[in-house]
């Protein structure tokens, strides 16, 4: 075990003995320098081992992706009782969506339109495309342009909660926000 | 509100029809037995060796009884079985009420051959005939005005089915006046949420027997609509990620895309005369009306509203186009003459009326009324404009007529699932229509085939 442990010790101060070696041409003093590292080696050893990796360089198109991955999380935006109207608390998620279109104008959304079960299912579709037509607006007046955003009205067709409750058919009533 | 509910003496009759096995819906009727014509479908005398698989007789009897109009006797309530209109005990028959009487032989008369004989009797004209005897060829017989019907005609053993919906046919429009409806199809569409393809187009026998499934789709089918030959059926798909307007013969299965502008395209419904569909566009901003003439896809645009205008349904004569609007504030009925563009409201009772679709003769006008918060189907005289509330549920939609008028197929709740259901035009007899599996939505009875 103690072979083992002062084995680990050399791996880790090795390649910072390397790096200080090859900064003998720097400003510092070698003797410094080894000082230095010989501290922070004997540091290393003192806590076990601390292993840490990099941050790898994010790229433009991972951190597009990334930034639609958690707008997917928030993407639902519920409505009132044959209403299309956006309530107040789903302002700040639309602010979201709104700043990452207009950032990303290659980006295309399809906004989808839902209502409840109750009514007939062309009323409901109209009704639904109201509301997908009202998050087009909102999202227009925020500045992105209409050529990014489609919208589809699926009515009472794709209902997400079959309970025929009062809370089912408040989960039913949605404009939904699809990358 | 005038509104007629029919809920004052609601019997549960709860039924349990000798349903075949094919059914992929089972019909249970539910109130009205009680308001029905005694009628007694006698089991068919059988002479032969093979059986045919299916039992005439109970085909013509579940007809007969699902058209609200008459009420077959049980077979232990029959005083005698006979099957020739010369062995009939008239004064028992009379004496257990029974009114009309249907009888018959099916005779095997070659491999899958089978011949079928009925008579329809009248069984009071019967009673009293038998005191009015006449002389013929020096015999005595009895005067023959009692036998309504007397037909003979040979069949193959799968259309048994048919043969006996035919019959019933016969039976009821001798009896009523009104022409049979038993031979018409129903299309609707299916959703089994868990299946690979949730959504399907299924056409069936107007009782749910000899389902087809006419298309399967990962995306929701919409307002199936025959076209007036029964050929066809233009519907809605979301195949494409967008509604479509798509028209597919029935017996090719070839299909065409009728519509496919930008927002939506619904409610198709084919013209009187089958040359024109009136449909649903958003493409100029909001839902309208158009007209298109199929032949050459050329669009004219009935409606101008920045209100939602929506459910198109021709009046008989293809010269009026009603629809639903919320140019008043909620959704009403309005009307629109096609020559003179005139356009006038039609509904003025309860929250919402939605759906209006013409009866036969055009005098009436059936669609699903909102009151009170529940969705109902309601049926209103165009003269009088008096409304009369047909069903006692509450989430009804979807209503379409039998060809001769005499009963509403439609969608509604049943527990947590949405299943069809018929009732009467006088809404006295309602009963409903299960799937086997899923839930069924969008009914569309056909036309006369």
């Amino acid at each position: 075990m103690n072979v083992h442990h002062a084995l680990k010790g050399i791996l880790i101060a090795l390649p910072i003995l390397t790096l200080a070696a090859c900064s003998s041409t720097s400003q510092t003093s070698v003797s410094d320098a080894e000082a230095e590292a010989a501290r922070r080696a004997q540091m290393e050893r003192d806590a076990a081992v601390q292993v840490e990796r990099a941050d790898q360089a994010v790229t433009p198109a991972e951190r597009v992706r990334q930034q639609m991955e958690a707008l997917r999380q928030e993407n639902v935006i519920y409505f009132d009782f044959d209403r299309s109207t956006i309530r107040q608390e789903f302002v700040e998620s639309l602010r979201a969506h709104g700043e990452f279109l207009r950032t990303n104008p290659s980006v295309r959304v399809t906004i989808e339109g839902h209502t409840d079960e109750r009514g007939t299912p062309e009323y409901n579709i109209a009704l639904g495309e109201r509301r997908a037509q009202a998050v087009v607006q909102y999202l227009q007046n925020l500045g992105v342009p209409a050529n990014q955003m489609r919208t589809v009205s699926y009515g009472e067709e794709r209902p997400v909660d079959m309970s025929r409750t009062e809370a089912g058919f408040a989960k039913n009533r949605r404009a939904v926000l699809v990358y | 509100m005038r509104t007629f509910i029919q809920a004052s003496f609601v019997l549960l009759l709860l039924l349990s029809l000798n349903v075949q096995a094919r059914s992929a819906l089972e019909i249970v009727i539910t109130e009205g037995i009680d308001s029905a014509r005694p009628i007694a479908v006698v089991p068919f005398r059988f002479e032969g060796v093979n059986r045919p698989t299916e039992t005439i007789t109970e085909v013509i009897a579940a007809d007969l009884m699902r058209s609200g109009q008459f009420n077959p006797i049980p077979t232990v309530r029959m005083p005698q079985q006979p099957h020739r209109a010369s062995d009939v005990d008239y004064a028992a028959w009379a004496k257990e009420g029974v009114e009309h009487l249907v009888i018959g032989t099916i005779r095997e008369a070659g491999p899958d051959r089978y011949t079928v004989s009925f008579e329809l009797i009248d069984v009071v004209r019967g009673n009293a005939g038998l005191s009015r005897q006449m002389l013929n060829q020096g015999q005595l017989v009895q005067s023959q005005e009692h036998v309504l019907e007397a037909r003979e005609t040979t069949i193959s053993g799968n259309q048994v089915r048919q043969f006996g919906h035919r019959i019933s046919d016969i039976v009821y429009e001798r009896l009523t006046g009104t022409r049979g409806a038993f031979l018409t199809k129903i299309a609707y569409v299916l959703v089994q949420r868990n299946a690979e393809f949730p959504f399907q187009l299924a056409v069936a026998d107007y009782d749910g027997a000899n389902q087809q499934i006419l298309l399967r789709s990962r995306e929701p089918l919409m307002s199936p609509s025959w076209s007036p030959d029964g050929t066809k059926l233009a519907y809605v798909t979301f195949e494409q990620r967008q509604a479509q307007i798509v028209i597919q013969d029935i017996y090719t299965g070839r299909r065409s895309v009728l519509s496919s502008t930008p927002g939506i395209n619904g409610a198709p419904t084919w013209s009187p005369d089958g040359r024109k569909m009136a449909m649903v566009l958003s493409k100029d901003g909001n839902p309208e009306i158009y007209v298109m003439d199929i032949a050459s896809r050329e669009l004219t645009r009935i409606t101008n509203h920045r209100a939602i205008d929506t459910e198109p349904a021709w009046s008989p004569d293809g010269r009026e186009i009603i629809f639903s609007s919320e140019r008043g504030g909620n959704p009403q009925l309005y009307s629109v003459n096609l020559q003179t563009g005139t356009t006038r409201r039609l509904t003025f009772e309860g929250e919402m009326n939605l759906s209006g679709t013409f009866t036969p003769d055009g005098q009436s006008i059936v669609m699903v009324n909102r009151t009170r918060g529940r969705y109902q189907i309601a049926r209103m005289d165009r003269q009088t404009r008096f409304m009369q509330v047909l069903t006692t549920t509450s989430l009804d939609e979807s209503p379409s007529i039998a060809p001769n008028g005499s009963m509403v197929i439609y969608s509604t709740m049943h527990g947590s699932k949405q299943v069809l259901a018929l009732v009467s035009m006088d809404g006295r007899f309602k009963a409903r229509l299960p799937a086997a599996e899923g839930e069924v939505k969008s009914p569309a009875w056909s036309p006369f085939l």
